[in-house]
């Protein structure tokens, strides 16, 4: 990846951080830590890797992204915004009684492929879509989101062994793995690892990266996109919370609020990061 | 004509029949031999996914390709499909819209030997209550084709009930039957009583209603196979011009067709109602027939329930 373009996408994660934080600051809930882990992964996806087209959000051969994960929806929908699927502004109206932008992602949301909220259901709707770009010659790419936590779920199981038994090689999984789901560590809670011996026994192609990494993240998408015969899981080791020092690695900020003085902080520290990333 | 086949049969062909728009993609769940899934796959074998014993994987697979703009029909056994998955249905299928028909086979009492385990008895209440929900319970052979071909043209959620045991085809000889989405049928006139049924209860409540005939009351018999949206129109009539009214049901009396009547005649025109089904409690093993009568869905306790309802007149 060329530097510049490096920059770019550093700098929009950052953007997208700020944007996302002072989204939840306003609507006075929402998810940070799952959030910020997945910032790179959806700035490299809806500003680099997918074929999508704000202007058409319909278009039936694009790309399609299941956020498996709904409950990150403030990254979601910032990401959208910002990539000019509906104004910025309307950002401000998350959570609100007469807003489409709900607690969890919404399909009638422009941009947003698939509603999500209840965990381990989006491989499978994603599986479906692939199937059916498959089906229907779209040549297109079908990503799914999940959280490391969410792979618990029995669900997502059922889904690895469909999707590498009937060989849908235009599915790409990410599980986001902070390593901290909402009670505490999953090493403490319960821990799904390995994960890639698990989804490579499924009949899976795996990759891991660094998750925080804009070009490793766009170099595991392009190597999964190689894929003949097999689904690819792309394993992104992520930080809960990053970005921010205060939020960091810690399950505290999977759905809880910040300070007023805990937000100041994070604000300055994502300024900093965006003016040390503008030309 | 119908054959005295049974309504999964009945689906199975009528699906072959009618399945052939491009843009319907069948799934099941280790079971079309059983949902009688096998005749679209052997005709349509590119638009059939055999998903495994996997159901909650098989609806959201189903849901994801409703967003690209399939039909989807995900099949399983009614107690699965309405207990098992019903978190699927309700956040995958139905809250965003999506078109996707969830077929449940083997429904109530008449899955026989299997027993309580396999003998769904709450699923028409569970698929009714979630919003955007259509429900839909044929009784014959005639009816579910019809119903098939009605389901595939229209668009959004459905439930779909079917049984196992072959039922008497009825409606095909009644002179004026048809069937709609969200309206009832009147099979038979009267004066003194109406009986609603759905499902195979159709054909034990016709039965009923000669048992009265020779007792010199006249019933009238109306097939409710869509409960939702429920036909309040036929059921606010029958009240006004009958006065009394019974319900029959192959499923708990607590949610389904019983509880639907009673919503509108709580609403629009209350008169005695008396509700016949499984009385809240687990089914059985056993021979459908006799557990049919075990449990009072039987002509001569809806005959019962018919003269309770006029005595309360």
């Amino acid at each position: 990846m060329l530097t510049e373009e490096k920059r770019k996408l550093e700098l929009e994660a950052a953007n997208i951080r700020k944007t996302a934080l002072e989204t939840i600051h306003t609507a006075g809930s929402g998810h940070i830590g799952g959030s910020f882990s997945m910032a790179e992964i959806v700035t490299v996806l809806y500003f680099k890797a997918m074929n999508i087209d704000p202007a058409d959000p319909e278009k039936r051969d694009r790309d399609r992204l299941v956020l498996s994960k709904g409950h990150c929806s403030p990254v979601m929908y910032t990401t959208l915004a910002r990539r000019g699927f509906f104004p910025v502004e309307h950002l401000k109206t998350f959570r609100k009684i007469d807003s489409d932008l709900s607690g969890h992602v919404e399909i009638h949301v422009p941009g947003v492929d698939m509603s999500g909220g209840s965990l381990g259901q989006g491989l499978s709707v994603a599986l479906g879509m692939a199937m059916y770009g498959k089906c229907n010659n779209l040549n297109n790419y079908v990503y799914a989101i999940m959280g490391d936590g969410e792979i618990q779920e029995g669900q997502i199981w059922e889904a690895a062994m469909a999707a590498g038994f009937y060989k849908v090689n235009n599915l790409i999984g990410f599980v986001d793995y902070n390593k901290i789901q909402l009670d505490g560590r999953l090493t403490e809670v319960m821990d799904p690892s390995p994960i890639d011996e698990k989804f490579r026994a499924f009949g899976w192609n795996v990759i891991s990266c660094n998750g925080q990494d804009v070009e490793e993240v766009a170099n595991a998408i392009e190597e999964a996109k190689k894929s003949e015969d097999k689904p690819t899981m792309i394993i992104a080791h992520t930080t809960k919370g990053a970005g921010v020092s205060v939020f960091e690695d810690t399950a505290h900020f999977h759905g809880s609020q910040p300070t007023p003085e805990e937000y100041e902080i994070a604000i300055k520290e994502l300024d900093d990061k965006i003016a040390s990333l503008e030309v | 004509m119908g054959e005295n086949i049974s309504t999964r049969a009945a689906y199975g062909h009528a699906l072959a029949e009618f399945g052939g728009r491009d843009d319907i993609y069948v799934f099941d769940s280790d079971l079309k031999s059983c949902t009688m899934t096998q005749y679209f796959a052997e005709k349509y074998p590119e638009r059939f996914f055999n998903i495994g014993i996997a159901e909650a994987n098989m609806v959201d697979i189903g849901a994801g390709f409703a967003t690209c703009g399939a039909t989807s029909l995900v099949h399983t056994f009614a107690i699965f499909a309405a207990g098992r998955v019903y978190d699927q249905v309700r956040n995958d299928v139905c809250y965003p819209g999506l078109n996707v028909k969830v077929v449940g086979s083997h429904a109530g009492l008449t899955v026989g030997e299997d027993g309580a385990t396999h003998q769904a008895l709450e699923d028409i209440s569970l698929m009714r209550t979630i919003p955007g929900m259509t429900v839909i319970v044929p009784c014959d052979d005639n009816e579910t084709r019809l119903a098939t071909r009605a389901m595939l043209d229209f668009k959004g959620p459905c439930y779909f009930r079917t049984g196992r045991p072959a039922v008497e085809s009825v409606t095909d000889s009644i002179p004026g039957y048809s069937f709609e989405i969200g309206k009832g049928c009147q099979l038979r006139d009267g004066s003194d009583v109406t009986l609603i049924a759905c499902g195979l209860m159709v054909q034990e409540t016709l039965k009923a209603a000669d048992l009265l005939a020779a007792e010199g009351i006249s019933a009238r018999v109306i097939d409710m196979a869509t409960i939702k949206p429920i036909d309040r129109e036929i059921i606010v009539k029958a009240a006004k011009e009958t006065g009394a009214i019974v319900t029959a049901e192959e499923h708990n009396i607590i949610g389904g067709l019983g509880s639907a009547v009673a919503e509108v005649l709580t609403d629009e025109a209350l008169v005695p109602l008396q509700r016949v089904g499984v009385n809240d409690c687990f089914g059985h093993s056993g021979h459908p027939k006799e557990l049919l009568e075990h449990y009072g869905l039987s002509p001569e306790n809806i005959a019962a329930n018919a003269k309770k309802a006029i005595s309360r007149k």
